[in-house]
């Protein structure tokens, strides 16, 4: 690649999500749901997760279609979140948000994500930061709600 | 034209010899290349290679020297002032109709009304021509490989009016199901909407043929130029048009202008658009009466600087020849598709047929979505367009998200065509052994 910071967008861990994602599929007793699309690029998600009555995520699972960076964010969010309370999943939404704003890693023990903050790089490519946000907002929208429910990020036209 | 700057131009709009018009003989790239100064700007530390020209072109120098010329030397406002400098402004802007008129084979100039892009023509065209004319129950064709802009328009309409909608439909090489097409325009088709060439694929639509099942209906046709007038010759008599709609920022002219040509009869018996000064002729507290064609529908300060800079981009592809134009840009498709077919895992859209193929290349990549293609061809200085193109119904009849495109103009090279193909075999590298 003749661009460090085209290096930095496509992190090798990031990669690897994206070649072998993890928690790709459906689940078959999932409580909570959502769908979010991001039509600029035509990624779509589809968020399912069994939160059990202690309000922690046993088990989580996203499907659908869309560019390495959806797909690889997609994947360590769900690494991440499974086994977590909805409250710190949620936390973990506004952390991921926050880094996207400012492209550096949280700075605080509590707030650490781990792998994900290899996906810092993205703040430097504006329009890549909605496809790394997509699973984060659709995981807000399935834990905030019950039913199906649907997120879209705004379009551009050509 | 009471003065002469207006003919004086930034460069010389001369890169062909005297028979421009007859073939690409005298073709000379490199000084066409010379008038963009852009094409030598650096994209992250590499040159720039424009192929994103589907969604706009580039501006030659002559342009927007005329941009600021207007602005330092004549600027005043148009159609209403005695002195010199709008009279100058008046001529100028009066001038580029006429211009326009003889770039399309229009037969007179008022029947060139000025618009802000395709888009504003074609709602224009929705909101008084059909609003006048159509009743419920009345069909508007349209076909699944047009833009947004020719479908949403008539989808509002239909909702509005309960008019019916119908889509001629598309093969998946990128044509359109001619044999539906016949079954589908009848004695309630009104009007047939349909794009000269697809953007999203660059098919080259039969418009002639289509327009003259549609006038033995009885009915209007409305060609969407946006990407056939910037890269066809055009004559509005032989595709059979009654309107036709285009874009200047898609033929080296400014953003903020557009045009609809419609049939004099046509626009004189058609409402007006917008309501405000320069459309009327008089006004009294209880009525007024509209002023003629073209200014009917033009209503307001009009966008004067673009109008006039847009006169001279139509001089300078005037001046190279439209046939040269589509011929340079087929001799850089059938090179680009040559050399990427070979590209391990691409998929190219469109039609095998290249006669009927404008310079549009749109390709997917197995496992790779258009838009990381998009991101790492960037990274090459490579700009291309990733995404659906504003043309949702064409994605969803190929079953794909997103296509990435690279589309071609006049100043684009062959060793530039070398570049992007070397640029997505770096990109099959990078993301190489993903799943598809
Ligand atoms: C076929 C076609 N129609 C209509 C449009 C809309 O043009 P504009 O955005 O200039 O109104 C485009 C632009 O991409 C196009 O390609």
């Amino acid at each position: 690649m003749p661009d460090a910071a085209l290096e930095d967008l496509y992190r090798e861990i990031l990669l690897d999500h994206y070649r072998n994602p993890r928690h790709h599929g459906h689940l078959d007793a999932a409580n909570h749901k959502a769908d979010g699309a991001n039509p600029l690029c035509g990624d779509q998600i589809t968020i399912e997760a069994t939160v059990n009555a202690d309000g922690r995520i046993e088990d989580i699972a996203f499907s659908g279609a869309g560019c390495s960076i959806s797909q690889a964010s997609s994947s360590m969010m769900t690494v991440y979140v499974a086994g977590h309370t909805t409250a710190e999943a949620l936390r973990a939404v506004e952390t991921f948000q926050q880094m996207m704003l400012t492209g550096e890693a949280p700075s605080t023990a509590e707030q650490d994500l781990g792998d994900i903050e290899a996906l810092a790089g993205v703040a430097k490519f504006p329009v890549r930061v909605k496809c790394a946000s997509l699973a984060w907002k659709t995981l807000q929208q399935a834990l905030q709600s019950q039913t199906a429910a649907a997120v879209t990020t705004d379009e551009r036209s050509e | 034209m009471t003065s002469n700057h207006m003919h004086d131009h930034g460069g010389d709009v001369n890169h062909v010899g005297a028979d421009a018009m007859t073939g690409i003989r005298d073709w000379n790239t490199e000084s066409i290349r010379r008038d963009f100064p852009i094409l030598k700007r650096e994209v992250n530390g590499t040159r720039l290679v424009y192929l994103d020209n589907a969604a706009t072109s580039q501006k030659p120098v002559q342009v927007i020297a005329e941009l600021t010329r207007y602005y330092r030397d004549y600027n005043a406002n148009i159609h209403r002032g005695v002195h010199t400098l709008s009279q100058e402004a008046t001529a100028a802007y009066e001038g580029v109709r006429e211009k326009i008129a003889r770039f399309i084979g229009a037969k007179r100039p008022e029947e060139i009304i000025f618009t802000r892009n395709t888009t504003e023509a074609i709602n224009l065209v929705a909101h008084t021509w059909a609003r006048a004319n159509l009743q419920a129950g009345d069909e508007i064709l349209i076909s699944e490989l047009e833009h947004h802009s020719n479908i949403v328009p008539w989808q509002m309409l239909r909702d509005e009016r309960g008019i019916v909608l119908k889509y001629i439909p598309m093969l998946q090489d990128g044509t359109l199901d001619m044999a539906v097409a016949r079954t589908l325009i009848g004695p309630k088709t009104k009007l047939l909407s349909i794009t000269q060439m697809s953007n999203a694929l660059g098919t080259i639509i039969p418009v002639r043929e289509l327009a003259d099942l549609a006038h033995a209906q009885g009915a209007i046709v409305l060609v969407d130029g946006a990407q056939g007038v910037p890269h066809l010759a055009t004559d509005v008599t032989a595709i059979g048009a009654d309107f036709l709609a285009f874009s200047a920022h898609k033929m080296l002219g400014p953003t903020g202008i557009g045009v609809l040509w419609g049939r004099y009869a046509l626009l004189e018996a058609m409402p007006p658009f917008m309501g405000g000064g320069d459309m009327i002729l008089s006004v009294t507290m209880e009525q007024s009466t509209w002023n003629d064609v073209p200014h009917k529908f033009e209503a307001g300060t009009p966008n004067i600087a673009d109008t006039i800079a847009f006169g001279t981009a139509i001089d300078y592809l005037s001046a190279l020849g439209m046939d040269a134009v589509h011929q340079h840009e087929s001799d850089l498709l059938g090179y680009a598709l040559d050399r990427m077919v070979d590209v391990p895992g691409i998929t190219i859209y469109g039609p095998e047929d290249r006669s009927i193929r404008g310079g549009v290349l749109s390709f997917s990549l197995d496992g790779i979505h258009p838009h990381d293609i998009g991101q790492v061809l960037d990274s090459h200085g490579v700009a291309i367009r990733a995404g659906h193109h504003c043309a949702q119904p064409v994605m969803a009849c190929l079953e794909i998200p997103a296509t990435a495109r690279a589309s071609f103009y006049i100043y684009n090279t062959r060793e530039e065509v070398d570049v992007l193909v070397d640029a997505t075999r770096e990109v099959v590298r990078f993301f190489g052994g993903v799943h598809a």
